[in-house]
């Protein structure tokens, strides 16, 4: 228990302290977090909702695919990223690896599925309810998908968050690619892991109370837009 | 939603032109997490940034993943602690102009009820027998990092097949030196671990020194540049700049500067006279 009480103690003092170093981790995670969930939202949406609409030969297989990619451990994800960018690697001239950029990368591969999985399942189910409506009125497959993205986006929100989670959430992909350098590609998580290994226990705990409210935050603050959205739409 | 979209992109943009801003004067280096987590890179690095404005960043992790990363031309300098995996970097062509930089030492770290019954005695060898006859628990490295290698030789020297043994007395963890010195303090076991670590280790509970100052135990560390007639990208100009400044008068007495509660944790050790090889 002592130690606990120390953990939530280290993680008061960090957030009081308003330490530099700090900061800029926070806002590296949350920037490269934020910035590979959107990528992967603008790749993972159209993505699942192409497999909720359409009907082709593999398409069970393909959702079969996604579903399995949902678990992908963040390990191999970041290992395949790691060899692609490597000097080695076929984009090796880009000279990505250990910057924020691969650390992005990485981590849209990681959501991505996620992201398209969670939505083609709740695209899916309106589809199954709407669907001959549209192939009545003779609407596009395009905007068939546009709308059916607009008639589902309280839903979506839930595919996004959890994107959210796990890139917030993972290590195993970010400490490949980024290295876990001091002030370039330190974030809460690696940040953690590094405390971990130096027998900083309180501190690494800390870090990861800092962490959960922070995501905390961004799914209250998600819950809340999607509330108002919802009672505006109401009336 | 688009406005968010446009607004973390921009984001985006502007945190790689900053990276890409700093570019023009770093230098990425594979170094081994005992250089890392015993805190000398913060200790040394400030200075030489200061005083040449090239900014140092460091990747810790193992030796054996720090070879494979400048291997792969991935860093422009390894700064490492395996003599023999080294010399054989350099000699299949990977690295050029190793130096050797500084020293510490390895100590064999057990819980303080001694099980084993190794004492506090020198000869390293010995203990490692004592250990394997108590069939007490020992964790290792098994990480191909410079203190397992260095582990695994010792095991080789007592005559003990320490393979055999995993999974009963030998447990291997496979994760870094701290992960292993945790692990080790959870299940009361003995470990073998660079001096720099267990010094700033902070989560010790019961463990001790039960082993320290065996010839057998010193612990040479070497830089070397990646080569670049195969790595082309290398940045040989400012690669040197740092290795040379490491073994440079300055660099070797900012590293006998670094301390923790007043003990030294690496001894510098560079031959000055000594060109690059």
């Amino acid at each position: 228990m002592p130690d606990l009480l120390d953990a939530l103690l280290a993680a008061w003092q960090l957030v009081l302290s308003g330490d530099p170093a700090l900061v800029a981790i926070v806002s590296l995670s949350l920037s490269i977090s934020l910035t590979a969930v959107v990528f992967a939202t603008a790749f993972g949406l159209p993505l699942g909702a192409a497999l909720a609409v359409s009907r082709f030969p593999g398409r069970n297989a393909a959702v079969v695919l996604v579903n399995a990619l949902m678990g992908l451990p963040p390990v191999v994800a970041g290992l395949f990223v790691y060899l692609l960018l490597s000097r080695s690697g076929p984009l090796g001239g880009l000279g990505l690896l250990f910057t924020p950029t691969a650390m992005i990368i990485a981590q849209t591969v990681l959501v991505t599925p996620i992201v398209a999985g969670v939505a083609r399942q709740a695209l899916e189910d309106l589809w199954r309810d709407y669907g001959e409506l549209y192939v009545l009125d003779g609407v596009g497959r395009v905007r068939t998908v546009a709308s059916l993205l607009w008639l589902g986006r309280f839903s979506l929100v839930t595919a996004v968050l959890a994107g959210v989670g796990r890139a917030a959430a993972e290590v195993g992909a970010i400490l490949i690619v980024g290295g876990n350098i001091a002030g370039v590609t330190r974030t809460m998580t690696t940040a953690i892991t590094l405390e971990t290994s130096r027998g900083d226990l309180a501190l690494a705990l800390g870090l990861g109370i800092v962490l959960l409210v922070l995501v905390l935050a961004i799914n209250a603050t998600a819950q809340l837009i999607r509330n108002t959205a919802r009672s505006a739409a109401a009336i | 939603m688009r406005a968010w979209v446009l607004a973390l992109t921009a984001g985006f943009f502007l945190l790689s032109a900053s990276s890409a801003n700093a570019e023009q004067q770093f230098i990425t280096v594979a170094s081994t997490t005992s250089t890392e987590e015993s805190g000398l890179f913060g200790h040394l690095l400030p200075g030489f940034t200061k005083e040449t404005g090239i900014e140092v960043r460091v990747v810790a992790v193992g030796t054996g993943q720090a070879l494979k990363i400048g291997e792969r031309g991935d860093c422009d300098v390894v700064f490492v602690h395996d003599k023999p995996a080294e010399l054989d970097f350099v000699a299949k062509g990977f690295g050029i102009g190793r130096r050797e930089v500084m020293y510490n030492d390895f100590v064999l770290i057990g819980p303080g009820a001694d099980p084993a019954q190794v004492g506090r005695g020198k000869d390293i060898v010995a203990a490692f027998r004592k250990i394997a006859q108590a069939q007490a628990p020992f964790v290792a490295r098994g990480d191909d990092s410079g203190t397992s290698k260095a582990e695994l030789r010792l095991w080789q020297e007592a005559g003990v097949d320490s393979t055999a043994a995993r999974g009963g007395w030998y447990r291997d963890t496979g994760s870094g030196m701290g992960p292993t010195l945790n692990t080790a303090a959870a299940m009361d076991g003995y470990a073998l671990s660079d001096r720099g670590t267990w010094l700033s280790f902070k989560n010790k509970q019961d463990l001790k020194i039960v082993v320290e100052g065996d010839r057998r135990l010193f612990n040479q560390y070497g830089i070397m540049l990646v080569n670049p007639v195969k790595h082309p990208e290398v940045k040989q100009a400012l690669g040197r700049k740092f290795i040379d400044w490491l073994v440079s008068p300055a660099g070797q007495q900012a590293i006998a500067n670094y301390k923790i509660n007043g003990e030294q944790l690496f001894f510098p050790d560079a031959d000055s006279r000594r060109p690059g090889a």
